[in-house]
Parts: C-alpha cells; structure tokens; sequence
C-alpha cells in the first residue's frame, strides 16, 4: 500500500543536501508520495530504506516505450481517474493497421495512407504516431515481408499482431532495431512471448478476456523477465470492454495492484470507418493508452486526434495562443480591425465566427495571459493600455487606412479610455462573438 | 495474486427526470423519456448503476436558418420552411427521442418574430409528432421574457423541458414554467460555481429541483470541449457525494456548438477527408465525448451523426 509523504519522510537521511533537485528532503519525501518523484534521485539513502520505499514509491502505472528515434512514443505513467484532479499525462498513441495479406503496391499504398495520417490544427502538428502490422494471413513469412516493408517505409512506431510466437520470433527479428511492441501474448503462448520480448528488448502486449485473466497473465509474463507490459483486453463487448478498463485504471491507482499497473491498448476492427472513430473516441476518453484503428480515412482520424489533444490538455494552464495579428480571409487596408484576447478558446470562437461572416478581417490578439475578456478586463489585464500598447507593438496602423477599432460588446465601458489613449474610432462589437458575422456584414458597412 | 476488491458506494445520485405528458397525465404526447439516476460515474461500478440510456433530442429551428452548410442543410431541404414537418421528419426517419425546437428567429438581430409566430410554431410542432419537447429560447434576454412565457403557455400541461434561464435572467421563465408545469434548464457559462448559483436561484423562487435540467454551456471537440468535459465530471461526483443542488441530470448543445468550426464545415481542405463525412464525424465525436463525462440529453443536428452516436449509445446502454 502506498506510504504517506511523513511516512517516507523518516526513511529519508533528512540531510536535505538538495542532490534530488528538492530543496529539502520532506519537499522530496511529498513528491515520492505523489509518485511524481523516484527514489533513484536520492543518493544518500540506506539500502534499508530502500527496499522498504522501492515498493511503495514507484508510480502505480509503469511507463512503456517503443519505436525508435524521434518517432519514439511513450505510454502509461498515469495518476488520476478524472482530468481535473491533476492531469492526463500520455496523450493515447493513435495508430492505424496494414494487414500483411496485402502486398507490393497494394501494402505500399497502405504504408503510405497511414504516414500521411498528419495534421495541423491551433498551430500543433497531431497524427497518428503508431503503425500496427496484422498478420492476418496466419503466415509467418508474409507476416515477416510485410514488417520489413513496413520498417523500411515508415519511421512510425511498429506495433507486430500476431498470436503465433513462431510468426512473431520471425518478424521480431527482423526488424528489432525499431523495437516494435509484440502483440500479443496469452495465456498459453506467454512463456515463449515473453522470451522473444526479452531477447530482443521489446515490449509486449499481455491478451486476456477477463481482469482475472490478465492479472494472471501479466505475473507469468513478469515471471519471465519481461517488465514493459501493455494491457489488451479482447474478446469483451466494447460496453464490459470500457467498464473493465475504468476497473483496471482504478485498480492500478488506487489500490496499487501491480500486476494491472501497465498501460493499455485496444484494437477497433468492427465497422465502418464512422463507427470505428465513435468507439475509438470512448476508448481515449476511458483510459487507453494505444488504439488501433483498421482504417485510414482522414476524416476519422482527425475528430479523434483531436480528442486526444483536448482530454490530455493541462486542465491547470489555460491554452493560449501567440499575441499578433491574424488575418482572416485576405483582408485589405480597408478591412476590419477587431481586437480580442490570448486565451484560446476566446479567439478561437472569434476566428470561427469572424470566418463564418466571409468577411476578410484583421483580429489583434492582446496578451492577457490566457484569460477571456471579461476575466481580463476585470484583472486589469486587458485595459486601455494593454490595448494600444498591442496595436503599437503590432503596427496596426500599417495594416490599415481607416482609424477605427472593433472592441469585445462587454468591455464597452472602456471605449472612452480607448479613444483617448489611441485617438482611433471605437466600435463596440457584439457581446457574443456568434453575433459577429452579423455585425460584420451589416454594422461594419 | 487474487484481484482486490474495489468498491465505492457513493451517498448521493443523480435525479430521475422524466420529460412528455401523455393523455394520462394530461398531455397529447404518446411517449414519455426518462434520463438521469446514475448512482455512479460513468462506467464506475457495476452496470446497474448507470444512468437511465442518454437520448438525443433534434434540433428544429423556428425559422430556416440561413447560416448552417449545406452538407447541414441538405438532408433538411424540403422541410426547413415547416417545423411541424422537420419535426416529423426527426422523429420517423431519425429516431429523434426528443425535439428542441430552437426558437433563433425570435431573436431581435435576427429575424425579430414575435409572439404570435412563437405560440404558432410550438403548437405546429406538438400537432406533428408525439414525442416530448425541449423548447429553446433566442438568447436575448429582454425578447426572451417577452416571448417564452407564451411559448410556455401554448405547451401547457405537456411536460416540456423549457429554457434556458441564467444568472441575470431567471425570473420570468421559472415563474411560467411552474406554472404551467414544465422542466426547466439552467444554464452557466462552463463555470461551475455559477451553475449552482443558478439552482438556487430557481430553488428560492419555489422551482422544484427534481423538475430541474442543467446546461453548463458546451464547447465543441477543438473548442473548449474540455472544460465541459470535466464540468461535467466535477458535476457528476458533486452529485454522488450527495450534493442536492448539483443533482440534475445534464443537456449538452452539441449540434449548435460542433457546426460552427471550421472543421466540420469547410469543403476544400486536402488531407482532411471529405466535408460529408467529416461534418457529421466532428458533431458525432463531440456527442460521444460528452457522454463519457456523463452527458444525459444530447441537442444534434445531423443525420449521420445522430445515427453513429445511437449505435454506439445502444452497445453501451444495452
């Protein structure tokens, strides 16, 4: 059971000597308790404490890497049930499937739709960062071309599906330097899974139908040596499927049950490519930390690429986005010129509404701390001065002929001040931005 | 290792709303829906202790909108001039469990109806199907408190789900709504301080909170969906742990919210799919987003999505 932060605050030297990067050993001791600290940064412990902290201290989610280079991911550690509590820590790998019964220019093109699986949205680049080789043909040697292939055509991480060792032990061997994760091993192929994962450094993925099963299952593989498990509960209705992954996330948190502390993973197979991103969404909401996809439509990945991105936002630090001008559409010197502020849900419901009027605009984005206009406004971040301060640092002036400024409806009681401090024309604009397109294309003229 | 226990029994639960007056109670609707009770967060526990199955309640504009794509409009060509039409169009053809008839065309910057167009809508639309309603105001305060309490009056005794009120503009819909025996729905800004302040609000004047629906605004997937998200989450747990002031069942406005942004709805973008398939996938995945934070009434818009996110509601809530 996991210690207090007092608790393993006695078994600290208390010297405070700072060489964990904590100011003193009780700060150290509070992080060891969160699990956001490992023992390992301490080097003046007894090797007494040790053994009694190793236990305790460690995060009750291990992490697990694969694939190679800078298209490494990375899963699990994570440290709450809700987002608000702290945050999510890995962002769910997306990955997308290449059955190995395709070959030549048919297995290329699949290759080559799922590497092109890339957008940018808000300035983030987001994409699917895992490539899953299926064998499906049931035979080890087109199961080992189509990992080469795909080896050779994607630096996405590798994710092996095969529940035959021999196929596996075949494939793993031939491309181990961009350390695949093996999926998956069960219950009776766990012995011989877990020596391929070892042998060649690779995680695994542990296939069970059940939280007995698989808890069982993960001992035996661990037994093995193997201690980079990923959790693949199959066979279960995708409605027992998320009740048990909310169980498994709950057993690993709260009571620390080891042999359910991995993160992990789930294939979505049953139909179309609609259906597929519904029950993918579900699964990133609910705790996993790999889904595969058998299916490469853009317009499926990218929703629930954006899911990822929003559920596993720091809920404690707003979003923003860069002060400057943004021009909307291809605005002319005789366009609008509106301002609003750096928090990103607030420009990004101005930019939309803006868009929507087809009107082509300027908008100054004030920087106000990632806070909205009426939280700004009241904080004295977005003021008279803050505003003209941004229309000089921006050179507004120069974008424009006419002198006149759209402000946000709900600091209109700012227009007088304004005025003065810029001697531009205010215009107050809408409270709500959905109002703008209106505005815009009716007030503006 | 023997799996350990893990139980958590929570003290409190959330309300059980039932919407729609049949003729033995009353009213003309010839059904009745249920949302709410969840005695758990969601997917906690065991099954039974989930909420009543989520529904999905269509959007039916007063007025036909001028604003909305056309990948939006088309399934909706020959029946945006009629209400009672596209309601009946939901509810055959897309299994609507409820209608939200929005009333955007009473708004003064838009197209500036009056009372008389609103009691006629409402009562077109309860002529046409027989499913419970959700009647949505403008947003204009001042037209809002002139229009909605006829509104209110003309679906007397129907047991609609009425709204919104908020902080500064609660008065006059609670008063009718009681009156006249409907539910009502308070909304606050993705803030959940101000959502409970609202419920009191409405407590002090007499409402009912069993008869209460609350809104916390909702932001589209890309756009702000995580604030509604762990509202929603916190909303969840205040109400298990026996908070009876934040114990209501929850509507989200994803059909509004999700067709606004650019994603669902610009048609010549390269490598982002196809806007028809696209559109629809942007409102569905914020829908299924919004239920796993435990979201009870669904607004949507969209044929598509309306029939991915039944699919998947219908394999969970079996």
């Amino acid at each position: 059971m996991a210690l207090t932060g007092l608790e393993i605050f006695k078994l600290l030297p208390k010297t405070n000597c700072k060489k964990c990067g904590m100011p003193t050993c009780l700060a150290f001791a509070m992080q060891l308790a969160q699990k956001r600290a490992k023992l390992e940064d301490c080097p003046e412990v007894s090797d007494e404490a040790k053994q009694m902290l190793a236990a305790a201290a460690a995060p009750p989610m291990c992490k697990v890497v694969f694939g190679r280079g800078d298209n490494q991911v990375e899963i699990g550690q994570e440290t709450v049930m809700f987002r608000h509590e702290e945050k999510f820590y890995s962002p769910t790998v997306l990955a997308a499937s290449a059955s190995d019964k395709l070959t030549g220019e048919d297995l290329k093109k699949r290759i080559e739709a799922v590497n092109s699986l890339q957008f940018e949205r808000v300035g983030t680049k987001i994409g699917v960062s895992a490539i899953a080789v299926v064998n499906d043909s049931g035979d080890a040697n087109s199961f080992v071309s189509a990992a080469e292939a795909v080896k050779a055509a994607s630096s996405l991480a590798m994710i092996l599906v095969s529940d035959e060792p021999a196929a596996m032990e075949a494939a793993v061997g031939k491309v181990k330097d961009a350390v695949p994760l093996i999926a998956s091993a069960k219950a009776d192929t766990a012995a011989q899974m877990a020596k391929i994962a070892k042998e060649n450094g690779c995680p695994v993925a542990a296939k069970a139908e059940s939280i007995e099963a698989m808890s069982d299952l993960t001992e035996k593989i661990k037994a093995e040596g193997v201690e980079d498990i990923v959790l693949n509960l199959e066979g279960l209705s995708l409605r027992d499927k998320l009740y048990n992954l909310s169980r498994m996330r709950a057993l690993s948190l709260k009571k620390v049950f080891r042999p359910l502390g991995y993160p992990t993973i789930s294939f979505v197979t049953d139909g179309d490519a609609s259906q597929q991103a519904a029950v993918a969404a579900a699964l990133i909401c609910k705790y996993s930390g790999i889904v595969v996809l058998d299916t490469v439509e853009p317009f499926a990945f990218l929703p629930i690429l954006t899911v990822v991105m929003n559920i596993y936002t720091d809920p404690q630090k707003p979003v923003q986005v860069e002060p400057k001008v943004y021009p909307i559409g291809e605005p002319d010197e005789n366009a609008p010129m509106m301002f609003t502020t750096n928090f990103s849900l607030t420009y990004y419901t101005v930019e939309s509404d803006v868009e929507a009027s087809r009107v082509p605009s300027y908008i100054l984005v004030v920087d106000t701390e990632g806070t909205s206009v009426l939280t700004a406004y009241s904080g004295d971040k977005l003021n008279e001065k803050t505003v003209a301060d941004a229309m000089a640092k921006h050179a507004v002036e120069s974008l424009v002929k006419h002198r006149k400024l759209v402000i946000p409806g709900y600091v209109a009681v700012m227009s007088g001040k304004l005025e003065e401090a810029t001697n531009w024309e205010i215009m107050v604009g809408p409270r709500e931005s959905s109002m703008l397109p209106k505005y815009l294309q009716e007030v503006w003229k | 290792m023997p799996v350990p226990e893990i139980v958590e029994s929570f003290t409190g639960s959330v309300n059980k709303v039932t919407l729609g007056a049949t003729k033995d109670d009353g009213g003309t609707r010839t059904s009745k829906v249920t949302v709410g009770g969840a005695r758990n967060v969601v997917y906690g526990g065991s099954g039974e202790e989930t909420s009543e199955k989520p529904v999905i309640a269509l959007d039916v504009i007063d007025t036909s909108p001028d604003d909305w794509p056309d990948v939006l409009s088309e399934p909706y060509k020959d029946v945006l001039n009629s209400p009672g039409d596209w309601a009946k169009k939901c509810v055959e053809e897309l299994g609507a469990d409820l209608i939200c008839v929005k009333f955007d065309g009473i708004h003064p910057e838009k197209a500036d109806k009056d009372e008389s167009h609103g009691v006629k809508v409402t009562e077109e639309v309860l002529k046409a199907v027989g499913v419970p309603l959700v009647l949505w105001c403008c947003g204009n305060d001042e037209k809002d408190n002139q229009v909605m309490p006829k509104i209110s009056e003309a679906a007397k005794g129907e047991n609609c789900l009425i709204g919104t009120v908020t902080e500064d503009n609660y008065k006059s819909l609670t008063a009718v709504s009681l009156a006249d025996n409907h539910h009502l729905i308070t909304q606050a800004p993705l803030d959940i301080n101000i959502a409970k302040q609202v419920n009191i609000l409405v407590s002090d004047m007499g409402f009912p909170l069993e008869r209460v629906v609350m809104f916390q605004a909702t932001g589209a997937l890309g756009y702000g969906i995580e604030y509604a998200y762990s509202i929603q989450e916190r909303q969840r747990l205040a109400a298990l742990t026996g908070d009876k002031i934040m114990a209501m069942p929850v509507i989200c406005d994803v059909g509004y919210e999700s067709w606004r942004v650019k994603e669902a709805k610009l048609t010549d973008v390269t490598g982002w799919g196809g806007v028809e398939d696209r559109g629809p996938m942007w409102e569905a995945t914020t829908a299924i987003c919004l239920l796993q934070a435990g979201a009870d009434i669904i607004r949507m818009r969209h044929p598509k999505a309306v029939a991915t996110v039944k699919n998947l509601i219908d394999q969970i809530w079996q």
